[in-house]
Formats: C-alpha cells, sequence, structure tokens
C-alpha cells in the first residue's frame, strides 16, 4: 500500500470511494498475557499513516505490518508501553497517535468538553432559578386553548 | 438516449425548485393566495423528475451504459445486477443525487400530509424545502455531475469491492432519510420564524417529522456499524471515524431536538432553544456533507475529495446556516417564552437532557475538527481518535443515562426530591444490586466498568417500567398513549445499547493464530476447529474459502470465511465468518496463507454485541410508535373532516 | 448583553465557516516530521553498487547533503528523478539515495535506464532506516547541513511546475541548499 501512495491522485480517479484495506493477520507470540495486552492497545492507539484513518491494527498496508513489527519486537524485549509510544512519536511525531498528548497545543481538545459541560451547568442553574421566581402567569398550553389557537388560525387564511 | 433524459430531468428539477422556493415564500410574506398554491404542484413535481432523473442513472447502469462516465468509474460488465443498481449511489455523484431525489421525496410527503396545516405555513415549509433543494441541485450540476458522458468504454472499472455487499444496498438510503429528513423540522422551524408564530402547534406540527427522520438515521447509523463490522474484519463496530461522526452529530441532536419539542408543545418553553436546536441538527447534516465530501479530512470512508466541491458546499453552508441563524438573532428575542417550572420538574430534566446532548455534540465536533484547527495554527496535522472519544463519551453519558431514568418520573412544573426519591428507592436498589452481581457471578471477572454499564442498563428499565406503572394508575393500559410507548421504548433501548457496549468492550476476546487443517484452538471456552480450505470461484472474484467448526459442549457451528481476489483490483477481501448469538458473537477472520496449508486466522469472542444493534432497532421502534400517535392522525382527520364539511357548504350555497 | 444571546450561535458559526476555509488549504495527510531540527539518525549500510563497502551518515559530516528515498517499484520517484539528476549535475547537489524496500538487480537496471544522480545508494531492503527517519511512503527527501542536522523533509515528488505543491519545488529547494551551504 505504501507503494500506492504518491500514485493515490492516479489512484482517486479510477476509485472514487476510498475504503481500507483490511486488518494484517500476524501470529505474534507472547510471554505473557501483560505483553499481548500492551500489544494490542499498542496497534488499536497508533495510526497507519499511510492510511485513510486507520490503526495500524486495523491495516494491512505494508507501513502497518512493519510498524506492527516493531511493536512486537519491541514489546517482547520488556519494553512498556510508554517507552514504545516515545520511539513512534520520536520518528512520526504525535500524528502517530490516536491518543493525543496533553500540551499547549492540545490544551483545548482536552479541557473543551468538560469547559462545555461547566458552562452548560451555570447556564441551567441559571436558567433554573429565574425561571422558578417568575410569577406562573402562562399556564401550560392545553388541549382546549390549542385547538382554539388552530381553529382561529384557519379561520384567518381560509 | 436515457441518459439525457435524466440530465434534462435533473436541470427542469433544478427549475422547479427555483419556482417552488421563490412563489410560495414570496407569496406567504406578501400574502398573495395564488402564488402560495403553487407550493404543492411544484413538490409534486419536483419529485417526479428527480425520479425520472434517478431512474435514467439506474437504468444506465442496469444497461452498461459504459459511455457515461459515473457508469464506466462505477461497475463494470461482470457486477451482478443488484449490485449495479446499489452502485447508482456507490459514488460522489450518484450519492448526492440519491440525497437530492430523497429531499424531494420528504418534500412531497410534507405536501401530501400537511392538510392539517394552514396553507401559508405548509407554503413557507416547502418553500424553504425548494431553497435546499436548488443548492444541492445546482451543486450536482455544476460540480457533480452523474450523466457526464465520456467516450465508450470497453468495459467499466468496477465498484470498490468492499461495497459489493448488501450492506451498502441499504445502509446510504436509510442513512440519507435520516439525513435529509432533519430538513423537515428545520423548514418547519424557518416558517414559523418567518411567519412569527412558534406555538405549540408549530411544535405539534414538527414532532412526528422529527420522529420519523430521527428513526431513519437511527436505522441508517445502525446498519453502517453493522456492516463494518461483519464487512472490514477487524471486529469493531465503530471508530470515532469522521464519517462516523459525521452522522452521529445530527443524530444526538435531533434526539436532543425531539425532547425538546415535547416541551414546547406540552409546556409552551423552550421555543427559542427548540428552534435552534431544529436549526442545528440539519446543519450539521450540511456539515457532515461538508466534512465528507470535500477533503478537508481524512476518513476511512471519505470520497474522492476536489476543492472546487469544497468551496461550493462551503458557500452553501454559509447561506443556508448563516441565513437561518441570521434570522434566529433577528427574532430570537420575540419567540422566547416565559413558563415558569421549578428546578427539580420535568421540564429541568429535559433541560439537562438537551444541555448533555448538546455537550457529547460539542465534544464530537471539537475532536473531529480538531485536526483542521491544529494544522490552521501552523501546528501540523494531529490524529484525535477512539481513545479520545471514547473516554469523554463515558464521561458525558453516565449523567445522561442516570438523568433519563430519574426525568421520566419527574412531574411537569415542579417536584420535591422525596417524592422523587420514592419512586426510585427501588430502582436505584435493583440496579446497584443487579449491575455487581451479574458481573461478579456471571461474567469472567469483576470490573467496575462492567458493573456501572449493566446497572445503567437495569436502572433505566426499572424506572422506565416505574413509569408505565404510574401510567397504568391514572388510566387503562389501552387508553396510554402511543406517544408514552414510543419512549418507553427508546428508552429501553438505549438500555440494551448501553449494555451491550459496555460488555463488548470489557470483555471482548481475539486471538490471531496460526492454524493448519486438522488443528484447533480454544478461546472463550469455545474450540475452533480449522477443518479445511477450498478454492471458490465467484461471478467476479476468486478466492479460498475455509471451514471451521465451533464446538462447546452440545453446542456445534461451521462457519466458512473467505479471501476473496476481486477480478478488477488487486486487493484482497475478507469475509468473516460469524455466528451472531444473544449473548456472544464468535467471528472468524482468514488472513494469509503461511505455507505447508497453514493459515493466519483471527478469531474473536465477543459477548452481548448483538446488544448493540437490538438496542438500536427498540430505539427506532420506539421512534416509529412516537411518531404514529393518534393524536398526529386525529389531528389529519379532524382536517380532512372539516375540508369535506366545508366542501358541502360551499356546495350547498353555490 | 441579553439580545446578544441570539447572535451568539451566528458568531460562533462563522469562526467555524473560516476555520473550514482555512482547512480546505491544508492537506489533511501531510505528517509533520519530528525529525526536521535533529540529527540525523546514523545508519550504516551496504550500498548497492558494492555491497561489500558500507556507508555511514557520518561519512558525510561537514557537507549539505540530500538524502532521497527512491524505489523502482515507486512510480513518482520516475517523476522527480529528471529533477533530483539536474540538481546533482547541473548545480552540484550531494544527493544520496536510499534504495527503500527494492531488489538489488531491479534497482540497478533502474538507475541504468534513468541515470544515476546519487553519489551512493544505500540499500534498505526491510525498510528499517526508513522508519528511524519517519519516513512513511516514497519518494521522500531529507535535507542534511553541515553538522548533520536534518533540516527540511520534503514529503512527495520534487517537481518544477507552479501548479504543484511550491515547497517540494526545485527552484525553492536549490536557494535552501545555498543557504545551508554558506553556513559555516
Amino acid at each position: 500500500m505504501n507503494r500506492m501512495l504518491y500514485q493515490l491522485p492516479l489512484a482517486l480517479l479510477l476509485l472514487i470511494f476510498t475504503l481500507p484495506l483490511f486488518a494484517g493477520i500476524e501470529t505474534y507470540t507472547f510471554e505473557t498475557p501483560e505483553q499481548e495486552r500492551i500489544y494490542h492497545k499498542l496497534t488499536e492507539e497508533l495510526r497507519c499513516l499511510v492510511c485513510q484513518n486507520q490503526n495500524i491494527a486495523g491495516s494491512n498496508a505494508e507501513l502497518a505490518q512493519d510498524l506492527r513489527k516493531k511493536a512486537y519486537e519491541q514489546v517482547k524485549q520488556g519494553k512498556s508501553e510508554d517507552e514504545v509510544v516515545k520511539w513512534m512519536v520520536d520518528r512520526y511525531g504525535d500524528f502517530v497517535l490516536y491518543r493525543p498528548p496533553v500540551k499547549a497545543t492540545t490544551l483545548f481538545l482536552w479541557v473543551g468538553p468538560l469547559l462545555f459541560l461547566l458552562i452548560a451547568f451555570v447556564v441551567l442553574w441559571r436558567i433554573g432559578r429565574t425561571r422558578r421566581n417568575q410569577s406562573s402567569e402562562t399556564d401550560p398550553v392545553d388541549e382546549q386553548s390549542l385547538e382554539q389557537a388552530r381553529h382561529m388560525l384557519e379561520k384567518k387564511e381560509s | 438516449m436515457i441518459p439525457e433524459i435524466g440530465q434534462i430531468a435533473l436541470i427542469l428539477a433544478l427549475g422547479i425548485a427555483v419556482i417552488q422556493a421563490f412563489f410560495p415564500l414570496a407569496g406567504a410574506q406578501l400574502g398573495i393566495r395564488s402564488w402560495v398554491n403553487v407550493a404543492r404542484p411544484a413538490a409534486n413535481l419536483q419529485l417526479l423528475f428527480m425520479l425520472i432523473a434517478f431512474g435514467s442513472l439506474m437504468y444506465a447502469f442496469i444497461d452498461f451504459d459504459f459511455s457515461v462516465k459515473y457508469v464506466a468509474t462505477n461497475s463494470n460488465s461482470k457486477l451482478p445486477t443488484i449490485y449495479r443498481i446499489s452502485a447508482v449511489w456507490g459514488g460522489h455523484e450518484g450519492s448526492l443525487l440519491l440525497w437530492a431525489t430523497i429531499l424531494a421525496v420528504w418534500s412531497f410527503a410534507v405536501s401530501l400530509f400537511s392538510r392539517s396545516i394552514p396553507d401559508v405555513m405548509v407554503a413557507r415549509v416547502l418553500g424553504v424545502l425548494g431553497l435546499v433543494s436548488i443548492g444541492f441541485l445546482a451543486f450536482t450540476l455544476l460540480t457533480s455531475n452523474p450523466f457526464e458522458r465520456i467516450p465508450m468504454q470497453a468495459d467499466g472499472h468496477d465498484l470498490n469491492p468492499l461495497l459489493q455487499d448488501f450492506g451498502l444496498a441499504v445502509h446510504p438510503p436509510m442513512l440519507y432519510m435520516g439525513y435529509v429528513g432533519l430538513v423537515v423540522p428545520f423548514a418547519f422551524a424557518i416558517a414559523a420564524m418567518l411567519g412569527g408564530r412558534l406555538d405549540a402547534a408549530w411544535a405539534r406540527w414538527s414532532r412526528p417529522w422529527t420522529n420519523i427522520a430521527w428513526l431513519f438515521l437511527t436505522i441508517g447509523i445502525s446498519l453502517g456499524s453493522w456492516w463494518a463490522y461483519y464487512e472490514l474484519g477487524w471486529g469493531g463496530w465503530w471508530f470515532w471515524d469522521p464519517v462516523e461522526n459525521a452522522s452521529f452529530m445530527p443524530w444526538l441532536v435531533a434526539t436532543a431536538l425531539m425532547h425538546s419539542l415535547a416541551v414546547t408543545e406540552k409546556r409552551g418553553a423552550f421555543k427559542a432553544w427548540t428552534v435552534l436546536l431544529a436549526i442545528f441538527a440539519f446543519s450539521l447534516s450540511l456539515l457532515g456533507t461538508f466534512l465528507v465530501r470535500s477533503g478537508v479530512l481524512t476518513s476511512v470512508h471519505a470520497f474522492a475529495s476536489d476543492p472546487t466541491r469544497g468551496v461550493f458546499i462551503l458557500g452553501f453552508l454559509a447561506l443556508v446556516i448563516g441565513g437561518s441563524l441570521a434570522l434566529f438573532a433577528a427574532r430570537g428575542k420575540s419567540i422566547r417564552s416565559y413558563v415558569s417550572f421549578d428546578l427539580l420538574s420535568r421540564e429541568s430534566a429535559l433541560l439537562l437532557n438537551n444541555v448533555l446532548l448538546v455537550v457529547v455534540t460539542f465534544m464530537v465536533l471539537l475532536g473531529t475538527i480538531y485536526p483542521i484547527i491544529h494544522n490552521a495554527f501552523g501546528w501540523g496535522n494531529l490524529s484525535v481518535g477512539k481513545p479520545y472519544f471514547d473516554l469523554f463519551f463515558v464521561i458525558l453519558t453516565v449523567p445522561l443515562a442516570i438523568g433519563l431514568g430519574a426525568g421520566q418520573l419527574l412531574r411537569w412544573k415542579r417536584d420535591t426530591v422525596t417524592n422523587l426519591f420514592s419512586k426510585v428507592r427501588t430502582a436505584l436498589i435493583i440496579s446497584v444490586v443487579a449491575g455487581v452481581a451479574a458481573t461478579a457471578l456471571l461474567m469472567p471477572n469483576f470490573t467496575f466498568s462492567a458493573a456501572l454499564g449493566i446497572g445503567l442498563g437495569v436502572w433505566i428499565v426499572c424506572t422506565t417500567g416505574k413509569a408505565i406503572r404510574e401510567q397504568l394508575k391514572a388510566r387503562s393500559f389501552t387508553s396510554i398513549p402511543r406517544g408514552f410507548w414510543g419512549m418507553a421504548f427508546a428508552h429501553i433501548g438505549v438500555a440494551f445499547f448501553a449494555v451491550g457496549i459496555t460488555l463488548t468492550s470489557v470483555y471482548s476476546i481475539e486471538k490471531d493464530i496460526r492454524l493448519a487443517p486438522g488443528e484447533s484452538y480454544e478461546l472463550g471456552g469455545f474450540n475452533f476447529a480449522f477443518d479445511k480450505i477450498n478454492t471458490i470461484s465467484g461471478p467476479n472474484y476468486s478466492g479460498n474459502r475455509g471451514t471451521i467448526t465451533i464446538t462447546r459442549d452440545e453446542f456445534e457451528t461451521v462457519l466458512h470465511p473467505e479471501k476473496r481476489t476481486y477480478f478488477s483490483s488487486s486487493m484482497p477481501m475478507t469475509e468473516a465468518g460469524i455466528d451472531a448469538g444473544f449473548t456472544r458473537d464468535l467471528f472468524v477472520a482468514l488472513g494469509e496463507p503461511l505455507g505447508d496449508g497453514a493459515w493466519a486466522v483471527r478469531l474473536y469472542h465477543k459477548p452481548f454485541i448483538r446488544w448493540i444493534w437490538l438496542g438500536t432497532i427498540i430505539m427506532a421502534l420506539g421512534g416509529f410508535l412516537a411518531a404514529t400517535d393518534k393524536r398526529y392522525l386525529r389531528m389529519a382527520s379532524r382536517a380532512r373532516r372539516q375540508r369535506r364539511q366545508a366542501a358541502v357548504t360551499v356546495g350547498a350555497t353555490a | 448583553m441579553k439580545s446578544m444571546r441570539y447572535i451568539l450561535p451566528l458568531l460562533l458559526f462563522t469562526a467555524l465557516l473560516a476555520l473550514l476555509l482555512k482547512g480546505l488549504g491544508q492537506d489533511p495527510k501531510e505528517v509533520p516530521s519530528p525529525l526536521v531540527g535533529k540529527l540525523a539518525p546514523a545508519f550504516t549500510a551496504p550500498q548497492l553498487h558494492v555491497p561489500e563497502k558500507q556507508f555511514s551518515a557520518s561519512d558525510m559530516n561537514g557537507k549539505v547533503w540530500i538524502l532521497n528515498v527512491w524505489a523502482s517499484w515507486c512510480f513518482s520517484c520516475r517523476a522527480e528523478h529528471e529533477l533530483v539528476t539536474r540538481m546533482a549535475r547541473e548545480h552540484g547537489i550531494v544527493v544520496v539515495g536510499l534504495n527503500y524496500k527494492d531488489e538489488p538487480a531491479d534497482a540497478k537496471a533502474w538507475l541504468q535506464q534513468f541515470g544515476n544522480p546519487y553519489v551512493t545508494s544505500v540499500m534498505d531492503p526491510e525498510g528499517d532506516i526508513g522508519i528511524e527517519y519517519g519516513v512513511y511512503g516514497v519518494p521522500e527527501s531529507f535535507i542534511i547541513d553541515k553538522a548533520g542536522v536534518i533540516r527540511r523533509k520534503v514529503i512527495g515528488p520534487i517537481n518544477d511546475s507552479p501548479d504543484e505543491k511550491p515547497q517540494n519545488s526545485v527552484d525553492e529547494l536549490l536557494a535552501f541548499l545555498s543557504k545551508l551551504e554558506a553556513e559555516s
């Protein structure tokens, strides 16, 4: 797949839809279940750089195979998840991570949802309070008045 | 010849869209009766011409007309007929034509089922639909013409083998019905703002349409996820890909809109907010179109990117969304509602639901476009994926699920903590106990997330059960309105969905293993025996087909995973073998041959994964029940009666 | 302030629109290299034409040079090859080839056919050196200064057409190289 990379414009003329390749399947064996877990987590969270938004577990692109192999070798040597991630980032940058690191440029990404939530709750609280203080002059719209309104509407328009 | 007919029909449809937009809107504003009356016939004609255009393209595919560029690109002479039909929407141009055709279908439906609504309102709604139609037809004709001719080709290229599947045949039409369907509540909201009359009647008219669009969107999205699950062979069902997010965001807002409309109709509250949600829901479906077709994001299933198309859609977005938000800014103040309710009330609960759903939407939007933001600031590309979305999704939806349970037991206007607590006490105890006990006793190992997921599911079911009992206390079984059943079903669907997601993500096991015929492997208590592998040949592919027998105790099943090579492309395709079950799926995919007759094989044991789709089916059923509530039908039949009476009176006087 | 609240959605949308417009001009696939500004990863590997002789990145210390990743199976390499040759022959640029995931016989035949602008080509049959350099597609080129620091990564083929990526244009690269040459 990696061979096709820069031929993409050509390929695109032929293929309007670009859909993923299939999961690559290797029969790696691990010494401990922990190593296997780390390996699977890594391949799920590392991005296949040449693919259209797939992790390296989900792609059979050559580069994905290579990166799986590198991940496997390192895990087997007993490296920790963080060490392998660092190794990948040193070569391919943060782009390779589906879990972006928390840093200045990604602060809004990580804080944003909680910020929205906070703002939402403040607004909610204030609405709740003001609504309670209002006198309940407007009664719930009941069936009858709705029907009347509708009647008047139709009369007016026909 | 036929493609030219389609081409002409498409151009005529654009002309009619202009008429459908201009006369009814202007007529409604200026009070010209005859202009208002143009709306319905225009919508009907619009559908007629769109069907001709769509039919022509389909005919070109069935007829192997490889002088049509789109046909030559997306099919070939060996492609089976069923896939030649679904290939009509397999590429950018055709799927856009599907979009526009479905828009015409919805417009027609509005003109048909709106007898109970004042003509001026209908005219405005159809006028707005006409405006949207102009945009999409112009986009199709100017940048993405599906009828473009090229010199006759000996044979076509091919439809992407991945798309040669039942899933593709049904997923896009359903999804688009939902996407495009959101245009109806949008048009109602704009029409109501133009008319300056946002009342309970407006909310009542919008509700069934919103429910139906939501129902299609629910089905469309779950079909897509089910298809990805069985077709892509990585055992996943949701990847938070931009395309998936593009469909999920409108769904979230549409869900919020359904709830908010309920409050607006019943209590006359949240009017401005409801209007805003109606605008957001459709805006997000347009935004999705932009994200998928402009190439600003890399996605698993993005269409071929083309910046000119991107600019066009962006301009269209600016007009439609910008225009409606400007209208909202101008009219917002006047549509404010002053209805009082307590901090603890059904209204507050529904407001909380809305707020949380909108925050989830914001989160998904932020994660989806953050790579663009990051790049725009000159910090380079960035990937935001599943780990990010999963984390925040859980954080934000757990309170949503808890609130859902309690909210349906709250009284309108005002309730008390003691009252609420007395109602939920039993449900609370049962769900905590059931969550912990079921996880500890039935699951392979105890995890907090599994207990939480099961607990939440039980909580929703119990509180919904309690709500049903409360209804039964007040009235007989048969007089409980369908709308209530709709809510109950949709909520129970959420319970199944929550349990399904949790258990499958916590307890799935997978193994990639080398297996030669005669060998076997044990996974999740099941014995997977690799019996043999044969070569196979299909109409447009050849490949290998494995036979794997799975046994456990009395249970036995045989799966046939396949590895196919389509003649038209060199990419090998996997067809997984899946044994679906109520409590677990067994999933086998073939990898590469490893020599000596051995193959790399991937085995999955996925507990409760079917509950995810079961949940969405139940939700959709709820949407159907709510949309077909007698009140809406009564509304229609009453209008018919009045019309008939009026006709009789007129006849008598004449 | 009260009336602001109804304009807020419009303002937010305008900001989103501006962002998306900017996004249209960006390439979402390009991976920025973390190696730019860092020492080029060291490697020692057999040369294509004289496999018994090893080449080390450190051999190039004190020179401004280009590490050009190419392969005989790579279609776009052919497109840029003429320009790489021109840079080497007419402008005296030192270019080392990294023959990526290739068969030596195919690679030699390819150079025979299209000309050999490289001081030498290094074999990377498994793509290991490629991974050290963060290569994710071919062709790619790394511009390395006298101190052995990667100063720029060129992703995709070098071009001489105004319609293509301006940061990959021959003139731009030559100007950049002569700037590096001028550094002490």
